[in-house]
């Protein structure tokens, strides 16, 4: 598999960068932007929320490319990453949706709002959550692997429907924020968090890849002769006794 | 080959008929329950009817969908069909009409329980089985294709709902929306617009289930 040609270290430098990134610009977002002119403090959040939310996307998109890989041209590794990918990109969903709420408390007075991103976030992860359930469920490799391709493809199509239909339900969420949308002294800190982000989502998908592609080589390997399993099973019962 | 699938489905549904009637009763509980739940407050009945029908609707579904694939699994009748020199998409599409058919009549059945126990009359009926035509066929597409995957899987009763709800969001908002105007009154004429998303979102999930199904099924 070829996660594990990769030198070693790539993750965990990947990883140092990214935290050295995201303290950076949390540092110069926090103390050195100027606060913003009606949300005051409150705003500065969006230094993390705006880039989780980018990252968020891209890791799932990331998930659906790995799906169609898996289901059209085969291959364990697309589907180890398929498995890394979706937890990390759930992970981030999650997060985004908390930072939304903690937003969302002192500008709006509610911690949660029916308006459309947030609604879609909430339900793609429940949506994508069902599918790390359904790969729990299904002990055959084979099946789980085309299982949770199938289900991520219907999924992530499913997620442009979701957000026009609760769209046209309710609506009340700020523009998109983007560089463009903001004044240049916002600039800054948003993109080094943004790449902060991207570089540990990186390292995390790229660790979690290769746990997956242990396991499941594991599981794809032939059963080992009976007189070399039994004294191994002896040991472990021997340690579990004492 | 479609036809022949689906005289196949229709068949067993109709053999094993008690099966729809219990999952009727379930839905009228469901519809029963739901009003607990408000009080008995006629005009707040009224404004939550739709929204009831619905997920009555949408809970006795995963019954309805369970269970037919419950019996292709019965002595591997589904891998005697895949050796079948037909198309597994005529399997799918089979399947997901007698689905189909099957929540829409459920559908329809549930609506006399609802204009008794929630004051819910006077409305265009014509309208209203078109909304539950295009909102059970919403349901039954992915529904069949989550079915055939999770009737395979471990603990099935918990994963076919984890699947198939979030997944339908679209199909009971805007379901439930045009079922509420064409009860309520519809005075700025929306139902049009969400039974158009309710029309994106069938043609999407049978085209797009269709064309999967046969990785699902085959090994």
């Amino acid at each position: 598999m070829s996660a594990e040609r990769e030198s070693p270290l790539v993750p965990y430098v990947l990883a140092f960068l990214g935290l050295v990134l995201l303290l950076w610009g949390s540092w110069w977002g926090l103390f050195a932007a100027p606060g913003e002119a009606h949300m005051g403090n409150v705003q500065r959040i969006m230094y993390v929320h705006v880039p989780t939310a980018w990252n968020a996307m891209l890791a799932l998109t990331f998930a659906f490319a790995c799906a169609l890989a898996s289901l059209f041209r085969g291959g364990w590794q697309w589907d180890a990453r398929l498995e890394a990918a979706m937890e990390v990109g759930i992970v981030l969903s999650i997060l985004l949706c908390m930072q939304g709420a903690i937003w969302a408390k002192p500008t709006w007075g509610v911690w949660w709002d029916w308006d459309p991103r947030l609604t879609t976030t909430a339900v793609l992860v429940f949506a994508f959550a069902g599918i790390l359930a359904l790969r729990h469920f299904v002990d055959d490799p084979v099946k789980r692997a085309v299982w949770s391709a199938v289900a991520t493809i219907v999924a992530y199509v499913d997620v442009p429907i979701v957000y026009f239909s609760v769209k046209w339900w309710n609506s009340l969420h700020q523009l998109q924020s983007t560089p463009e949308t903001v004044s240049r002294a916002f600039h800054w800190p948003l993109r080094i968090n943004a790449f902060g982000i991207l570089f540990l989502m990186s390292a995390m998908i790229g660790l979690r890849t290769k746990v997956a592609a242990l396991r499941l080589r594991s599981e794809l390997a032939p059963p080992l002769p009976a007189e070399l399993v039994a004294p191994l099973t002896a040991q472990r019962l021997e340690g579990s006794a004492r | 080959m479609i036809v022949a699938a689906l005289r196949k489905d229709f068949l067993l549904q109709w053999r094993t008929r008690a099966q729809v009637a219990a999952i009727f009763v379930f839905g009228a509980t469901a519809l029963l329950l739901f009003s607990f739940a408000i009080g008995p407050n006629a005009e707040a009945l009224r404004q939550h009817a739709a929204g009831f029908l619905w997920l009555a609707l949408l809970l006795s579904s995963t019954l309805t969908l369970a269970e037919s694939f419950q019996s292709e699994m019965e002595q591997h009748a589904l891998e005697g069909l895949l050796l079948l020199p037909a198309d597994a998409r005529a399997l799918y599409y089979g399947k997901a009409l007698s689905n189909w058919a099957q929540l829409a009549l459920l559908g329809v059945a549930l609506v006399p329980i609802m204009v008794v126990l929630y004051d819910a009359g006077s409305m265009n009926v014509a309208a209203l089985v078109g909304i539950i035509l295009l909102g059970s066929a919403g349901l039954s597409a992915p529904g069949t294709l989550y079915a055939a995957m999770t009737s395979q899987a471990r603990s099935k009763q918990t994963l076919l709902p984890l699947l198939l709800f979030p997944l339908v969001v679209p199909v009971l908002l805007s379901a439930v929306k045009a079922t509420s105007l064409l009860i309520l009154g519809d005075p700025m004429d929306q139902v049009r617009s969400w039974s158009l998303l309710l029309v994106c979102f069938d043609l999407i999930h049978w085209s797009l289930c269709g064309l999967l199904f046969g990785r699902v099924v085959e090994d």
